[in-house]
């Protein structure tokens, strides 16, 4: 074990006796660490000289619990991952099932999924934008941002009941239609939003003060971003053209019409603009898929090895009652083999990776979950910084530590 | 098979030879399994290669077969962003593997996962300490003979 360093304080080894440096210990409970991150900063003065996260808090095991969960039970797991978008998580992994087994879904719940996953983008974006520019010392656009994230909650509830761990998302299709009233709402939501946008870019894209605390910070080279693994805004604001949603298009992206923003500084600020348009060109994606929404048509799989049977038929009929008893308690098998399916996410490259061993239980599930992989730029955007900077640029990756640490 | 990759799997096949021990399909997904003494050689040439181009590493875990006697399996998903194409290498191992982070920066947390998780040591990684357990934490929870609801009770 010689090859492990031994170190019981994260950070490492002590300062030799008269050095002029200091460590400074943020977080793990801190506002602008948004969550439970621990971050131990070196620092000469103001200058930042080593940086050094420390994630780890918020870990469940999520991967070791679904080891041990039927396939169908795994669902309401990755509620808790990225909770900022909770039915990302969900459509990921069931993508990944799907995958494994061979299953064909319906187009009307693909659609539902393409209309509410671009939603859940848009929220996750406004929790973001707010956080990261109170975290810079603007208070009001938070208090806007949830205004209308409001508005996002209120049609997931609509749909399913939940506002945060919304489960909405079933292997084979979605828990149900969406009910009446659902077009309305959205087509409602997406013309107020579009105008809201442009009350955010008023306030803040021109702001002095945000201005001076973004440009030219965290600035991260296109070669040493894909090194590190980004993925998503984080990448493309340093001007890497990498959108799953075009690279391998997943439910129905190949058929609608919308921009990947790029950046070109690769700055805090070009992240900005960046999340910024794509929360506009999410609204674009969700108006053109109402207009091609079908207005009927199943929304669950048939597939009676995998599926339950309807609700109906199961209280109704013997045959069918078993079979529903049957699924519960002992779940489905799966092909013998592996699946990696991935998803643009709000964070970047979402990916759920399945090994089979034919059981009911995955034999091993790795969530590619693209806040940890991110995360790990920080020290190359603070390192040779202010200490201030650290903030901006833990706010600028965009993380949510329940994703982070699993 | 996509074209590309056939390209990618032929190359492999003439430049390492028998260490490409078996090459797999199932789902689109293309799998690569290796010799574990031509595991970073393979990757390092994945990486350089200009009609590989791997040059994202998406993701390296591990899984646990503890019947076997190289039981972790290590696998890494990679991606090429010009091409678009996706491969999946893997290799088994007793608890000791060669870090990839000379390759690819990323590697630096996720091989600390997995040495936190499954107690695999990457030879040659620059700050190889528990990522996601605490520091003074027993055992390696992924482990298939390690219980789920762990050894203490709290």
């Amino acid at each position: 074990m010689q090859d492990v360093k031994d170190k019981t304080i994260p950070g490492g080894e002590d300062f030799a006796q008269g050095e002029k440096r200091m460590r400074l210990n943020m977080g793990p409970q801190h506002p602008s660490t948004h969550g439970v991150l621990q971050v131990i900063v070196d620092l000469e003065g103001e200058l930042v000289v080593r940086c050094d996260p420390v994630p780890g808090y918020l870990h469940r095991g999520t991967e070791k619990l679904a080891e041990n969960k039927y396939y169908t039970q795994i669902i309401p797991l990755t509620d808790r991952l990225d909770y900022l978008s909770p039915f990302n998580n969900n459509l990921a992994y069931v993508m990944a099932v799907e995958k494994l087994l061979g299953l064909e879904v319906p187009p009307r719940a693909q659609w539902i999924r393409l209309i509410l996953s671009e939603l859940q983008r848009i929220a996750s974006h406004l929790i973001w934008f707010g956080t990261h520019v109170m975290d810079i010392g603007g208070i009001t656009p938070f208090l806007y941002a949830l205004r209308d994230r409001e508005t996002i909650l209120d049609i997931f509830e609509m749909c399913c009941g939940a506002r945060l761990t919304v489960s909405y998302c079933r292997i084979g299709g979605l828990m149900a239609d969406v009910p009446a009233g659902f077009v309305e709402k959205v087509q409602d939501f997406v013309k107020l939003f579009q105008l809201s946008i442009k009350d955010y870019h008023k306030m803040v894209t021109k702001n002095p003060i945000f201005v001076g605390r973004t440009v030219g910070v965290g600035v991260i080279a296109p070669d040493d971003a894909v090194s590190l693994g980004l993925t998503g805004p984080t990448l493309r604001g340093s001007g890497v053209n990498l959108d799953l949603r075009k690279a391998e298009p997943y439910l129905y992206y190949d058929q609608l019409d919308f921009d990947v923003p790029l950046g070109t500084k690769g700055d805090s600020y070009d992240r900005y603009l960046v999340r910024m348009e794509e929360m506009a060109q999410a609204t674009r994606l969700v108006e053109q898929a109402l207009a091609k929404l079908p207005e009927k048509g199943p929304v669950k799989a048939d597939d009676p090895k995998v599926m339950l049977p309807p609700k109906e038929l199961s209280m109704s009929r013997a045959e069918e009652m078993q079979r529903h008893f049957y699924q519960v308690i002992h779940g489905f098998p799966t092909p013998v083999g592996e699946a990696y399916a991935s998803i643009e996410g709000s964070k970047g490259e979402l990916g759920f990776y399945i090994i089979s061993d034919g059981s009911s239980r995955p034999y091993r599930m790795k969530i590619r979950a693209p806040s940890f992989v991110n995360l790990q730029a920080l020290p190359m955007m603070t390192e040779g910084r202010m200490l201030a900077d650290v903030i901006t640029c833990i706010g600028t990756i965009d993380i949510v530590l329940g994703e982070v640490d699993r | 098979m996509r074209e590309s990759l056939q390209t990618v799997v032929q190359k492999l096949q003439e430049k390492f030879g028998d260490n490409v021990l078996s090459v797999a399909e199932f789902r689109d997904e293309v799998t690569v399994r290796v010799k574990k003494s031509a595991w970073f050689d393979t990757l390092q040439f994945l990486n350089d290669d200009p009609d590989c181009d791997f040059k994202l590493m998406v993701d390296e875990t591990a899984a646990d077969y503890p019947l076997r006697e190289e039981r972790f399996d290590i696998i890494v998903h990679l991606m090429s962003i010009e091409i678009k194409h996706r491969l999946r290498v893997k290799t088994s191992t007793s608890e000791r593997i060669l870090s990839l982070y000379p390759i690819w920066k990323t590697a630096n947390w996720l091989e600390r996962e997995v040495y936190d998780l499954f107690g695999v040591i990457f030879e040659g990684h620059p700050d190889l300490r528990r990522i996601l357990m605490m520091d003074d934490w027993e055992g390696f929870p992924l482990r298939k003979d390690y219980p789920v609801e762990g050894y203490d009770d709290f």
